[in-house]
């Protein structure tokens, strides 16, 4: 049996990988700490599915979720990689 | 004293040791007596005055301090055995499983050792908690063999919660001794043991077993004098008079050589009442008791649970200046007010300062004192004294208010008066449960006779009040600041929406409703007289009424359509209609609505026709509101009422709070005075149909019966073809449920086609209004259902979703033979309420009844619990004015609330815009515009 593809997986949210003039960017002017956007662990099925697909993720860095919201249509959130 | 500000920066916990102990112990409790035979503490026994005093009149012998100041001193008892803390009896089996029953070292390599001891100081420097570590540790830790001795190691096992045993051989256990426990413990290094998770900065692992025992001091367990002059002790009390008198006589045994048996029993018996005294709910332990048999409450039940110090007394405290008392209804106060009883207004007060504009109305209060209503109980001086106003002290207290007048103006601060409650004042107003904000709100206080709160009807609905003996609080602000706080935020009329569904949670309910919709129906009209009357009723404005009936007229009558009247012109040519005009009611509830309101939408009482037939709907059922005149359709719960009104939804949200308080104040009025312009009743006739109805129905019920049979015979002869997913069983379960359930509701809606609200025939009515249907279809109270069960069949019973199938063995009743299918069999009520049920019918019923009781009891409870975790989870949010929402660490949940930064109060039902709703406004608002152009050109 083939492996699921989770990335492909209309449940799993689209993450991305993003550059530093991204974050400045789209963080730049966040009045939070960046270090505290909730954490996405770096053993994650999705990040480990990204590895392997040579997006080198690494800890620190940070993913752009973009996914379905009832209430918004669709709705971008953040996580930071960690351990 | 209290004046100083300390600022906590961090609490260490950590274990007393035997000589922490000692050292805060003022002295040495021996004496397993309280009081001698004249009533004065023994020296050295529980009592002892050294360990403070309650009476005021006494010193302490400690601190000097009398009763009230001196806050208590410890005292101590020498254990004559070790014993082990109930507390601590689980961490002292882990530690004695992870550690070698030899040497006494942690049963981890030099390595581990290493590498945890790393990994704790990390995580205490991140401030990450230790818990998953030391689990870990405790895990990796358990091993056969010691690695630093060698030695084998025996498995150690715990008997809940105190007892420690080792294993000796195959199947034979060793009792360990608490002074055995504590030898082992006393072995572990400061290295290992902060491996182990006790800090040994703060803790040595050898004090989880006590060789001292504090004795808390009397002002923790008072002793209470009764009216007999007995004296009754506190359990604690009781519980070390135990505790002192099995240590005395362990000691005399020991000191006698007593057989080793003997002083093991004894010493157990010392382990059992320490136990208790910590926790008299340990498992495994038999609770000690009261004479009478009530188990004692000792430490950890002081503690523990609802009523305990935690929830009880330190997050739920009582609270001085509030009231309670059963509520009433009263339609003639706003919704923003409450009736407070005059007894109540002079006992809480409000704290007023005195300042030159207010002082003649203090002075007056004064002068009343405390038993004349607008009063006062107590006056602040300057000087901080604080003074009861009496007969007797109120010449002396104008006499300083006097003094305080003659004061330069720069002087005179801080003569404050705590004055009666009156009418304006600001309070707090709560209903329990308090499930959401709504449940406390700030009204204004309306001080009126008689002995219970008033509020005004549409505040039930966010209170879930009602006036079948419901109690409720009032809680009356100290400070400005929070008057004001509350004013803005916590007022009735900023809560007409709820941020639960974005629409008013406060609105009509029940006769506000059914009169409104007596009133607006085409065919009430009032002769001018009566119409006048019932505008003073509802505290309009005459003038301004009168205008604007004047303007409706205008626009029908034909001669003066186009004209352009002031105001004085308008009310002398409506004067001049007065012998022979009749005021509608639309036009009466139009005197309600802001001038410039645009609406239509499909009243509660729509009955969704195939085709709709908008403005022409004969059954008053689209409503359009055309510059603030209702057209046509009739008010009901569609328009104000609470959960649903749309006119009141659109008042709040374009008009804002003040106009739609006054809306729902008026509009109350008037609706009261519409149903006492009618009247309204019901009866049993109401819920009458003619036979030939009646015989349709039971056609129907006959056919449905026959129906299930058909499906039984196929079933019983294996044709029927099963769900798919589903056993030949389940599926005619459910064919038979579905026909039931079709029966029920085509009985219900032959009997609808007989309950009209109105007949007329020719233009004239047939009968008197049928009242219980227009409750019914208004959405006043009851629905149609309960109408159709009453009239037409009462339909299947159910428990748990299915048809009924307990009760005797295949059978629900003995009345029907085994594994009998049928509708009857299984719970269908053929009969109407009105006709009434058979004997099978009604017990179905009550089972069916007795479901839905036990239902609501047992979902209070499950969501009351449900509640508590989600508030303790997220009272601590916040959102940010960008819309970031934050715990209080700071860490990110979301990054904009709710995901699109809508507020749910201010959005429309939920949706942050309704399009339909809006062009349909937009599309009334130009017809509004063409037409007072076209009167513009006209003029020219």
């Amino acid at each position: 049996m083939s492996k699921i593809d989770i990335l492909e997986h209309k449940l799993v949210p689209n993450h991305e990988l993003m550059t530093d003039s991204e974050i400045e960017e789209e963080l730049g002017d966040a009045d939070f700490e960046i270090e505290n956007l909730p954490k996405i662990k770096i053993d994650d099925p999705v990040v480990e599915d990204m590895q392997s697909r040579d997006i080198n993720v690494k800890e620190g860095n940070i993913l752009r979720i973009t996914r379905d919201s009832q209430t918004a249509g669709t709705f971008v959130t953040y996580r930071i990689v960690e351990e | 004293m209290n004046n100083f500000i300390k600022k906590i920066e961090q609490i260490n916990f950590g274990l007393m040791s035997p000589e922490d102990i000692r050292n805060m112990s003022v002295v040495r409790i021996e004496a397993p007596d309280t009081y001698d035979e004249d009533g004065y503490p023994i020296e050295g026994g529980l009592m002892d005055p050294h360990l403070g005093v309650i009476d005021p009149s006494l010193k302490c012998r400690s601190c000097g301090y009398r009763g009230g100041e001196c806050q208590g001193h410890f005292g101590s008892i020498e254990l004559a055995r070790p014993v082990i803390h109930v507390g601590f009896g689980d961490i002292i089996f882990k530690i004695l499983r992870s550690t070698c029953n030899e040497c006494g070292r942690v049963l981890l390599t030099d390595e581990e050792i290493e590498d945890y001891k790393q990994k704790i100081d990390e995580a205490k420097h991140h401030g990450v908690s230790l818990n998953n570590l030391l689990k870990e540790i405790y895990n990796v830790s358990r091993k056969d063999k010691c690695p630093h001795c060698g030695a084998e190691q025996g498995a150690i096992t715990i008997d809940k919660p105190v007892s420690i045993n080792q294993e000796i051989g195959p199947n034979e256990v060793y009792k360990l001794t608490p002074s055995e426990v504590r030898e082992r413990l006393e072995r572990i290094t400061d290295e290992d043991s902060y491996i182990l998770g006790v800090n040994p900065e703060v803790a040595r692992p050898e004090w989880l077993v006590l060789t001292v025992l504090p004795v808390p001091p009397v002002t923790v367990r008072p002793s209470i004098t009764l009216d007999t002059g007995e004296r009754s002790e506190d359990d604690l009390t009781h519980k070390l008079v135990d505790i002192l008198r099995i240590n005395h006589r362990l000691i005399e045994n020991m000191d006698a050589g007593a057989p080793q048996l003997i002083v093991e029993d004894l010493w157990e018996l010392l382990q059992y009442h320490v136990t208790t005294y910590f926790d008299n709910e340990a498992s495994g332990v038999p609770p000690a008791r009261h004479r009478s048999g009530r188990p004692l409450k000792t430490l950890a039940q002081r503690l523990k649970g609802k009523e305990g110090r935690f929830r009880s007394n330190l997050s739920g405290k009582r609270v001085n200046f509030s009231a309670r008392t059963v509520i009433s209804p009263d339609p003639n106060i706003s919704i923003n007010e409450v009736g407070v009883p005059e007894m109540i207004a002079k006992e809480v007060t409000v704290p007023s300062y005195v300042t030159e504009w207010n002082i003649d109305e203090m002075r007056k209060y004064i002068e009343n004192g405390p038993d004349i209503h607008p009063g006062a109980n107590y006056v602040i001086r300057p000087d901080g004294r604080k003074v009861r106003v009496l007969d007797d002290t109120k010449e002396g207290i104008l006499e300083k208010l006097d003094e305080f007048e003659q004061l330069p103006a720069d002087d005179r601060h801080n003569f404050i008066v705590e004055r009666h409650l009156k009418d304006g004042d600001m309070v707090l107003f709560n209903r329990q449960p308090s499930l959401h904000r709504m449940s406390m709100m700030a009204h204004e206080v309306r001080v009126l006779p008689y002995k219970t709160f008033r509020l005004n009807l549409c505040v039930c609905p966010p209170y879930n009040a009602d006036f079948d003996g419901d109690e409720m609080n009032m809680h009356v602000f100290q400070t400005d600041e929070s008057r004001a706080e509350a004013k803005s935020l916590m007022r009735v009329q900023e809560h007409i929406l709820s941020p639960r569904f974005g629409g008013p949670i406060i609105g009509a309910i029940h006769d506000h409703i059914s009169g409104a919709y007596i009133l607006t129906r085409t065919g009430t009209d009032f002769d001018f007289e009566t119409a006048m009357q019932i505008i003073r009723k509802s505290h309009l404005d005459i003038d301004n009424a009168l205008v604007r009936i004047a303007k409706f007229k205008k626009e029908n009558d034909e001669e003066m359509k186009g004209d352009d009247l002031s105001d004085t012109q308008l009310i002398s040519y409506l004067l001049k209609l007065k012998e022979d005009v009749r005021i509608t009611g639309k036009e009466l509830f139009s005197l309600l609505l802001p001038e410039n309101l645009n609406l239509n939408y499909r009243a509660e009482i729509c009955n969704n026709c195939s085709q709709c037939e908008k403005e022409a709907c004969q059954y008053d059922a689209y409503v359009v509101i055309k510059d603030g005149q209702l057209l046509s359709g009739a008010i009901d719960e569609k328009a104000y009422g609470s959960f649903s009104g749309k006119i009141l939804d659109k008042i709040v949200k374009e008009y804002g709070a003040d106009r739609a308080r006054e809306f729902l104040d008026r509009s109350t009025d008037l609706a009261i005075c519409g149903i006492m312009q009618n009247g309204i009743t019901t009866s049993i006739n109401d819920e009458e149909i003619p036979d030939e109805a009646q015989a349709r129905i039971t056609e129907h019920l006959d056919k449905a019966e026959a129906e299930v049979d058909k499906l039984i015979t196929t079933y019983e002869e294996g044709f029927l073809e099963p769900l798919p997913g589903r056993s030949p069983e389940e599926t005619l379960e459910m064919k038979i449920m579905q026909v039931l359930g079709e029966a029920r509701d085509g009985s219900g809606s032959i009997a609808e086609n007989y309950l009209k609200m109105d007949e007329y025939e020719d233009g004239r009515r047939k009968y008197l209004p049928n009242y219980s249907v227009i409750m019914a279809r208004t959405g006043a109270r009851a629905s149609m259902l309960n109408l159709t069960q009453i009239t037409a069949c009462v339909g299947q019973q159910a428990i748990r979703g299915d048809r009924i199938k307990r009760g005797y063995i295949d059978r629900a009743l003995p009345h029907f033979k085994k594994n009998e299918l049928g509708a009857k069999a299984k719970g269908f009520v053929h009969s109407s309420y009105k006709h009434g049920l058979d004997p099978i019918e009604f017990f179905f019923h009550a089972m069916g009844g007795r479901e839905g009781l036990v239902d609501t009891a047992i979902r209070t409870a499950q969501s009351g619990y449900m509640q508590r975790r989600l508030v303790n989870a997220l009272q601590d949010l916040q959102v940010k004015p960008s819309g970031l929402v934050t715990d209080n660490q700071g860490m990110v949940i979301q990054n904009m609330f709710g995901e699109d930064g809508v507020d749910p109060a201010k959005s429309d039902f939920g949706k942050a815009a309704d399009l339909d709703k809006i062009i349909d406004e937009m599309r009334l608002k130009d017809d509004v515009d063409n037409e007072s152009l076209v009167k513009a050109d006209g003029g020219n």
